[in-house]
């Protein structure tokens, strides 16, 4: 065979090619993972995809968005903001119609800027408050950041559990100065006296000292605002010490994965969570258990986040009736999704102009190694 | 008073831990001019051979453990010594140091892959109960910790110095040459002394585990804090890696308390360029000469 040959063999081939690539295109959207798989953040990080990907798959089954099947790809940001970048460059540049993660704020901050630059919509896991204050219209939150929940913990502390001196144990990083920020402010609004306020750094291995100082403070409770791993540390170290102030937290304290990683140590930490598995919310339930039958452990938060983030771009979709990033953002601004009517978003849901999300929400306890809700807070 | 024991206290529990990383790292230098700088993740193994032995094998923990000590001889100790550290010897210190840099990133990595990213929760040896003690509360597992460290250490002291295996360990440390003129069997002194250090790395990955959690990276802290305490210390002392590492757990935890938890990690390094510029043999090193 001669060049020309080949050359006329080739060119046949890629034309009969060519078609069947336009169709598969046609047929498919993809939509990107890029969160924790690895490095400090990997039990948030997993939970979060795990979820989503069991949403994908459920999304799939069921004829996919206006009738085109997704393509599910899982980009891991080893739980470095750098990296998280690159990733959800690499994300944007294999095609994806929409993105969910990362859920560690940090990264979120960096990375939200390259999917802003190119117009892709992104559903994060990240509560810093800061993410929804940038004005950048392509960000959306999956729960509410610390400016929506510390309110309802500082009421929860002054008119529940009536405390008036309180300490405050927060984990150094984007996450933990806009939860810990917000905190102190409503500690101040509720007239609650803030006696220790001690910080501790990224992935910190021993908590020792930290406990030690916030056990000697004379705090009626401690506000624990650290990250999953770190919290599940803290909790051992506070046992260790016998620290007997009650420990609050946010989801990051009271967290399945804390509880595992804690052990019993986690016992009688309260912790004011957006979502949690054991919610008495029957939709709820149902994704955990197929969640745990799927993947062989019991979901988090961040799982359920995830689930919902993917169903999210599913029904706003809809909702546009084409794959356009414009009109998706627009619509989903302001946008309120029942579960009645779209019931893979679990609970109803509501987002604003910034992209900042509102729902009812739940104060637990953790006891026997389970999350057990002792309230339930309106959304605010 | 009573958060100044208790921060001592504590301090004095992972510093004992921290200095039997640091001993072994002291051993593998006078027996063989080995700087392991895969120490750490010595330390972090012998963890995940517990859990495997309690989740995968579905062992005990105490068999578990008992598991996990005979495979860190088998792993960090004989085959060490026989693929890593023999074929790079005759090249000198320096590919040496490249080879336990490799080494430990793999160990890392390997654990990463075929174990988990995710930190894994690790049983604790004592009840965490507490106790009280000069009006402080200290608990059980630090206690414990903190003797049975000592009590390793101590056996280590009473092996060198009064067994005939222990004295020719120390023959060989100090003139291999002579020792061998006067009949010690010096390449099975050395595999003892690389059997001690995997046994330290598994007793401290033991105790330190439920501490931080059983998790792929624990070993980059731990292998620089050991490196460190045995610098401060005293490179060629038993003793000096022990006050090193104990002084380094106190340190970091008073630095963390009356400092500031963001300079805690620095403080040590400060410790460390301060001895180097006063005392370059270490706080009980010695100027010259090796001695186990």
């Amino acid at each position: 065979m001669n060049r020309r040959h080949i050359l006329a063999v080739a060119t046949s081939a890629l034309m009969l090619a060519a078609p069947f690539g336009a169709a598969h295109a046609q047929e498919t959207v993809k939509i990107a993972n890029i969160s924790e798989l690895s490095g400090p953040g990997a039990p948030s990080g997993t939970n979060w995809r795990d979820g989503a990907r069991m949403a994908i798959e459920e999304i799939n089954a069921d004829g996919g968005i206006l009738g085109k099947q997704i393509e599910f790809s899982e980009y891991d940001t080893q739980s470095d903001a750098q990296t998280s970048r690159a990733m959800v460059q690499k994300a944007i540049d294999d095609g994806a119609f929409a993105l969910l993660g990362t859920v560690y704020s940090g990264s979120t901050i960096v990375n939200m800027l390259v999917a802003q630059q190119a117009g892709v919509p992104q559903f994060t896991g990240s509560e810093a408050p800061k993410i929804t204050e940038l004005g950048n219209p392509y960000i959306f939150r999956t729960s509410f950041g610390a400016q929506k929940s510390m309110p309802k913990v500082g009421a929860y502390m002054k008119d529940v559990m009536k405390v008036k001196k309180v300490a405050v144990a927060w984990v150094n990083s984007e996450f933990g100065k806009g939860g810990h920020d917000s905190f102190v402010a409503e500690m101040e609004k509720a007239g609650i006296e803030v006696v220790a306020d001690v910080a501790s750094e990224n992935a910190q291995a021993d908590f020792a000292a930290d406990v030690a100082k916030l056990k000697s403070s004379g705090a009626e409770a401690v506000f624990v605002y650290l990250t999953e791993e770190e919290s599940a540390r803290f909790l051992r170290e506070a046992r260790k010490q016998g620290i007997e102030a009650p420990l609050v937290g946010e989801t990051t304290l009271i967290g399945q994965k804390v509880i595992d990683l804690a052990g019993g140590a986690a016992d009688g930490a309260l912790g004011h969570v957006g979502l949690t598995p054991d919610a008495d919310v029957e939709a709820v339930n149902e994704m955990a258990e197929k969640f745990e039958k799927k993947f062989n452990y019991r979901p988090d938060h961040n799982a359920i986040k995830g689930y919902i983030g993917a169903y999210a771009i599913k029904y706003i979709t809809e909702e546009v009736g084409e794959f356009d990033q414009e009109k998706f953002v627009e619509a989903a601004h302001g946008i309120t999704l029942t579960a009645s009517e779209h019931p893979g978003v679990l609970m109803d849901v509501s987002w604003d102009e910034n992209g900042e999300v509102s729902r009812e929400s739940f104060l637990v306890e953790v006891k026997d190694g389970k999350q057990v809700v002792k309230d339930i807070l309106p959304a605010n | 008073m009573s958060e100044f024991v208790q921060i001592v206290l504590s301090g004095l529990a992972t510093g004992s831990i921290y200095a039997l990383a640091a001993i072994g790292f002291t051993l593998l230098w006078q027996a063989s001019q080995t700087i392991n700088f895969a120490q750490g993740e010595f330390v972090m193994l012998p963890a995940f051979f517990v859990l495997v032995g309690m989740h995968v094998i579905g062992l005990p923990m105490l068999v578990s453990i008992a598991l996990a000590l005979v495979l860190s001889l088998l792993v960090l100790g004989l085959a060490f010594k026989k693929l890593v550290i023999e074929p790079m010897l005759p090249h000198g210190t320096l590919p040496i140091v490249m080879a336990t840099i490799a080494l430990g990133l793999l160990m890392k990595e390997a654990v990463k892959e075929f174990y988990s990213a995710e930190a894994q929760p690790f049983p604790a040896l004592v009840p965490g109960d507490t106790i009280r003690l000069f009006g402080a509360t200290i608990s059980a597992q630090d206690l414990a910790n903190l003797a049975i460290s000592m009590l390793a250490v101590l056996a280590l002291q009473l092996f060198l110095n009064g067994t005939r295996t222990g004295r020719s360990m120390q023959a060989t440390a100090q003139n291999p040459a002579v020792a061998e003129i006067l009949g010690v069997n010096i390449k099975r002194m050395v595999l003892y002394t690389f059997l001690i250090n995997a046994a330290l790395a598994a007793i401290a990955s033991i105790l330190i585990s439920p501490i931080y959690l059983a998790k792929f990276s624990n070993g980059e802290s731990l292998g620089l804090v050991a490196f460190i305490a045995a610098i401060v210390g005293g490179f060629n002392q038993i003793r000096g890696a022990l006050v090193g590492g104990l002084l380094i757990g106190v340190i970091d935890n008073l630095a963390a308390t009356y400092v500031s938890a963001q300079y805690r990690a620095a403080v040590p390094l400060i410790l460390l360029i301060i001895i180097i510029l006063v005392r370059p043999q270490g706080i009980l090193g010695k100027a010259e000469g090796r001695a186990v």
